[in-house]
């Protein structure tokens, strides 16, 4: 395969990824510069890290956000890996065409109708907006996330490890729990962190479903943002930028751990 | 499947017939649990909203709080239903196909989302085949790297151009002291913007499906076409693109069906000078505090989408069944 790898190729990944990290690393140097004008460098500092922490609407933001996005990405984690099983394992039961597009709608479904509508129930059903209707939404939208991701893992499960454990008499909740989940397990996590991100990053949906008291950090952001850019926003996304991919890189390593872990206990099991 | 596993999926089953009707009858609750708990959540979190939202869509704007009049409670029995009945109007539609400025940004929003989805994808797919076609170990690296931005907040990707693109900004520094131009460029607040804004965001979602498909592409292919004299550029054209289609088709309507409605983008790169239907949704809800409106232009712009939403399911559900 190397003989085919053209310098074609090289070039157009080299200039793919050029485009896609130039911005984010350009954000973050700009997050240490000394002068306030943004796109000129005036010697490193890093006086807007010291500034951010002073803000107080910027750090009570960031604290509602972290409190939505924990607790929408684990109920959504649990509901969308319910879903991901009914995709996969009740092939056939009434309205399962209805049930898959509801699952795989919010995907795309523009984020400014799926924020509406939400609002408009919530409005229906008299629930005063604020933290709660956030984080009720942030479930909605991100368990399906959830659902794909755990999914993809299912489908390529092998069953036959389960139908073993039913042979040797274990009832069909204790082998979900002692052998199905085990290994459906990294998709899970990853599927628990994107929720998280995807909860941590959401302005449209919270800007229509959240009320006074429970304004999310992209909320304070954006409503900084159009007053202009500064280098405070700026370090303020660095910390963010920081944060995930942090926890991607950890999240990956242990992925790639438990998997290698995973293929060993595969190769044992079939050799024994 | 192995010999031992149908052996003891044989087996599974004799277990499964011998077992207790008291049992069977629990795993049957748990089996329905499994399914009824996310179907009653989206039903009422994602499928009730819609019908709310079109039945909003359909009353009359009041001064109060919510700013609608109720319509089409069952308060007052049938008659009462059938009497509200004769209160929904079709005003607000008939307001939006009057009004030129809701037809351009309709219009518009459509054609900005095709030009962005072909510019995402003629920037995507040299990527994806070079993913394809790079050394087997370095793959889950480039895969990941793919990924890694989509993981970053969607807003600070964006706003990070406004840096970039301003009269005074970085591209218009350094192409100012390169000589290339003489004047700064104005491309923030314009329709560029907002295309540069959508295939850098999007591009994750583009070059994922079409590395999927490209990636399982058997590239004997192309060598025997070389063999028998096809030329390259031919042989892309009449082997490799046509079974990365489906990686085409998956990410165009990832890439089209959320562009059509995006706000932000249009927003913080199209400045007021530019239309788009998100940004009108946005602003009629927000601004004007017109819910009735608000709605309307919603449920009209989920009819335009309805029809690439069921492509993208169905694509979705083809994959799966290969995958299986």
């Amino acid at each position: 395969m190397n003989a085919t790898w053209s310098r074609f190729n090289i070039t157009s990944i080299v200039l793919g990824f050029a485009f896609l990290y130039l911005p984010i690393v350009l954000l973050v140097v700009f997050s240490f510069n000394e002068s306030k004008l943004v796109t000129v460098w005036g010697g490193f500092s890093t006086k807007w890290y010291v500034s951010l922490f002073h803000n107080q609407g910027l750090m009570d933001a960031t604290w509602v956000t972290a409190r939505v996005a924990v607790i929408s990405a684990t109920v959504a984690t649990v509901l969308g890996t319910l879903a991901a099983l009914t995709l996969t394992r009740y092939t056939r039961f009434k309205g399962r065409t209805l049930f898959s597009g509801m699952v795989f709608a919010p995907l795309v479904m523009p984020e400014v109708i799926t924020g509406l509508s939400l609002l408009l129930l919530f409005v229906a059903v008299g629930l005063d907006r604020g933290f709660l209707t956030v984080t009720l939404a942030h479930i909605t939208l991100t368990m399906c996330f959830v659902a794909v991701v755990v999914q993809s893992r299912l489908i390529t499960f092998d069953r036959s490890l389960e139908e073993a454990a039913m042979d040797l008499g274990a009832p069909p909740v204790k082998t979900f729990f002692q052998i199905t989940l085990p290994v459906i397990m990294p998709a899970i996590v990853s599927g628990w962190m994107l929720a998280f991100t995807l909860s941590l990053d959401d302005l449209v949906i919270a800007s229509f479903t959240s009320g006074p008291g429970a304004t999310t950090l992209p909320m304070k952001i954006y409503s900084q943002v159009r007053l202009g850019v500064t280098p405070e926003i700026n370090a303020a996304c660095t910390i963010l930028i920081a944060v995930v991919a942090v926890g991607v890189i950890i999240a990956s390593l242990a992925n790639k751990r438990r998997e290698v872990q995973r293929q060993r206990d595969e190769q044992a099991a079939q050799r024994g | 499947m192995s010999n031992a596993a149908v052996t003891a999926a044989a087996s599974s089953r004799a277990t499964a017939a011998g077992k207790s009707a008291l049992a069977r009858l629990g795993e049957a609750f748990v089996g329905r649990l499994v399914i009824l708990i996310p179907y009653l959540w989206l039903v009422f979190f994602f499928l009730i909203p819609f019908v709310i939202v079109f039945k909003i869509s359909l009353s009359q704007t009041a001064i109060a709080i919510p700013p609608y009049t109720p319509v089409l409670g069952f308060g007052d029995g049938l008659a009462g239903f059938f009497a509200q009945l004769n209160e929904l109007s079709i005003d607000n539609y008939t307001w939006l196909t009057q009004d030129a400025l809701y037809v351009n940004a309709y219009v518009t929003s459509v054609i900005v989302a095709a030009i962005s989805t072909v510019l995402t994808l003629l920037v995507g797919y040299p990527i994806a085949y070079g993913m394809a076609r790079a050394p087997a170990m370095l793959r889950p690296t480039l895969l990941m790297l793919v990924i890694l931005p989509f993981w970053t907040s969607f807003l600070i990707r964006v706003y990070a151009w406004i840096g970039i693109l301003k009269p005074e900004g970085l591209l218009n520094q350094l192409l100012l002291a390169t000589g290339v131009i003489s004047q700064p460029l104005i491309i923030l607040n314009t329709y560029t913007a907002i295309f540069i804004g959508i295939v850098y965001s999007y591009l994750p979602f583009m070059v994922l499906p079409l590395y999927s498909s490209l990636e399982k592409m058997d590239y004997s292919l192309i060598e025997a076409a070389k063999d028998l004299g096809c030329p390259p550029t031919s042989a892309f054209w009449k082997i490799t693109f046509p079974l990365s289609l489906p990686g085409v088709i998956a990410g165009c309507l990832l890439v089209f069906i959320p562009a059509v409605g995006e706000f932000v983008i249009p927003d913080l790169l199209g400045g007021s000078q530019t239309l788009m239907i998100g940004k009108t949704l946005w602003n009629e809800f927000f601004a004007n505090r017109d819910w009735p409106v608000s709605s309307a232009v919603a449920v009209i712009l989920l009819l335009l989408l309805i029809v690439p939403i069921m492509l993208f399911q169905r694509a979705q559900a083809r994959a799966q069944e290969q995958d299986r």
